[in-house]
């Protein structure tokens, strides 16, 4: 199943994508807040979003599935 | 004062403790769960665990802070900067239970906390200061109103904003339009307050602040400026003292406008009233940080003086160490240099474990670190690990130094920003000082377009 994962550990600040939206390679899916700065976590995979796997304001790992493709 | 516990972590705890030990004050460091192996926490006196990590759960707990301070019987309490330093609710709890908080009063914090409010005091008192709003701005429509009145380009800030958060230029209405949401969106979660306000955006300005200190009895004294003005994404990453660039006539007016602003709020203990220089020498105020600031090193270098001591004798009710103007004077050139765990290419934050920390060549050069060989840098916190201090006769010769110093050092298993030194150093408008807060971004672009 393809997945974006977070690339760093941090805070979800902001979630710019929904649940069954499509997405191209590239497309901002979330920003996270780290080390008081705001990194936008971008998808190296084009498809539609079968999930949305953490909400605003969880503590997320490296590695940590942040969205979840059908 | 004889015992005091220090709310904060990593190189400022560090460096209070430094001085607290030279005064043999006894010290009492808080930790979160991921600090407890950072060289702090074992040069305190005694150190207690405060939470897990994140830092509203650890190091923002103020009743919890207070309450270890009552048991250990602590006389004060040095908030250090960032995380409570500016919390007038602290400072106040902190008096209310019996003990010192080494900073000003909670409400110089709460006056000069609120940027709307800072300017409005500052104006009053005849501190030049950049043209925007009196208010805050409700609606977007009246930020277009007012945007219009102003000029672009102008600056939407964050009335409770600080530390490069919650600002952002905008050149058009359209800009404008995009951005004010957000900005009012990030300033309620960082500062739980979203009220945004104007000002007009200064050109190749220069970020040029001045260190001022107040004791009890009336004295207030300037203890000359620094230049910050070489930073990424409206934070700092070198500053330097004096100001290159910067006649003394203009230089003379700036420093009595820092103490005039002082004065106006009656202030105590260590605080730096920040500027924004423009091409013509023309200076604004922008805003006041009521405690000790990051760079405090460089100004600690060309004067002589310890600054924690200063802020800890006058917490105690004792004068200004030194209360006559003239006998405070500055030396040489003094050169600061933050380093950050981040990439120095994107600025992205690169948390992880110091495999190898090899400064190399020390000889005469201040290292202010947080963090230590096999020490872990966590993403909870600020990326800076360290401050290096570089002090020489001339700015010249400050330089010459630690482009020599940076050639030696060696930090493996995180990134650092000690790459982006070794060349930037070498840019010829850092070189002959006539740099502006847009160098860092528009050398990084050349280098890009160089290659």
């Amino acid at each position: 199943m393809k997945q974006v994962q977070s690339t760093m550990a941090g805070t979800v600040f902001n979630i710019v994508v929904q649940e069954g939206e499509e997405v191209t390679v590239g497309q901002t899916v979330m920003v996270l807040e780290s080390m008081k700065m705001e990194i936008p976590i971008e998808t190296e995979t084009a498809g539609k979003i079968a999930k949305v796997d953490v909400q605003i304001g969880d503590f997320v790992n490296e590695g940590d599935v942040l969205v979840t493709f059908e | 004062m004889r015992k005091v516990l220090i709310a904060n972590r990593g190189e400022i705890a560090r460096r209070i403790i430094e001085t607290c030990k030279k005064l043999h004050i006894e010290t009492v460091a808080i930790y979160s769960e991921a600090d407890v192996n950072l060289p702090y926490v074992k040069e305190a006196d005694s150190a207690f665990l405060i939470g897990p990590n994140q830092v509203q759960q650890s190091y923002l707990k103020v009743d919890d802070i207070i309450a270890l301070a009552k048991r250990e019987g602590v006389d004060a309490i040095h908030p250090g900067y960032g995380l409570l330093s500016e919390n007038a609710d602290f400072a106040r709890k902190i008096e209310e239970a019996g003990m010192i908080f080494i900073g000003p009063t909670p409400e110089t914090i709460e006056t000069m906390g609120d940027k709307i409010g800072s300017r409005q005091t500052m104006k009053a008192a005849g501190v030049p200061v950049v043209p925007g709003t009196d208010e805050g701005v409700q609606t977007l429509e009246d930020a277009i109103e007012e945007a219009l009145q102003i000029g672009y380009p102008v600056m939407l800030k964050a009335s409770s904003g600080g530390g490069g958060i919650g600002m952002i230029r905008c050149d058009n209405e359209q800009a404008l339009s995009q951005n004010f949401v957000s900005v009012k969106t990030r300033a309620k979660a960082y500062f739980g307050d979203d009220v945004v306000f104007l000002e007009k955006y200064i050109s190749d300005g220069r970020h040029i602040e001045v260190q001022i200190f107040g004791d009890t009895h009336g004295n207030i004294v300037h203890l000359f400026e620094r230049n910050c003005s070489v930073q990424r994404r409206n934070q700092k990453v070198i500053e330097e003292s004096p100001s290159p660039n910067f006649p003394q006539h203009a230089r003379e007016r700036l420093l009595q406008a820092a103490v005039d602003a002082a004065k106006a709020v009656n202030y105590r203990n260590a605080g730096t009233v920040e500027f924004i220089v423009d091409e013509d020498n023309q200076f604004y105020f922008l805003e006041m940080n009521t405690r000790l600031q990051v760079e405090h090193p460089v100004t600690e270098a060309v004067t002589g003086f310890d600054l924690v001591e200063w802020q800890l004798q006058v917490a105690k009710g004792e004068h200004l160490p030194v209360t006559n103007q003239a006998d405070i004077q500055s030396t040489g050139h003094a050169l600061e240099f933050r380093i950050y765990a981040e990439d120095p290419k994107t600025f992205f934050p690169s948390p992880g474990n110091i495999k190898s920390l090899n400064w190399g060549s020390l000889n005469g050069i201040r290292i202010d670190a947080g963090y230590e060989e096999g020490n872990t840098v966590t993403p909870f916190y600020d990326p800076m690990i360290a401050k290096v201090i570089v002090q020489s006769e001339s700015r010249e010769e400050a330089i010459i130094k630690a482009q020599n110093f940076f050639s030696s050092v060696k930090i493996e298993g995180i990134k650092t920003n000690v790459a982006l030194f070794q060349e930037f150093l070498g840019a010829k408008a850092f070189q002959d000082g006539t740099y502006n807060t847009a160098v860092l971004p528009q050398w990084l672009d050349q280098q890009k377009g160089g290659k």
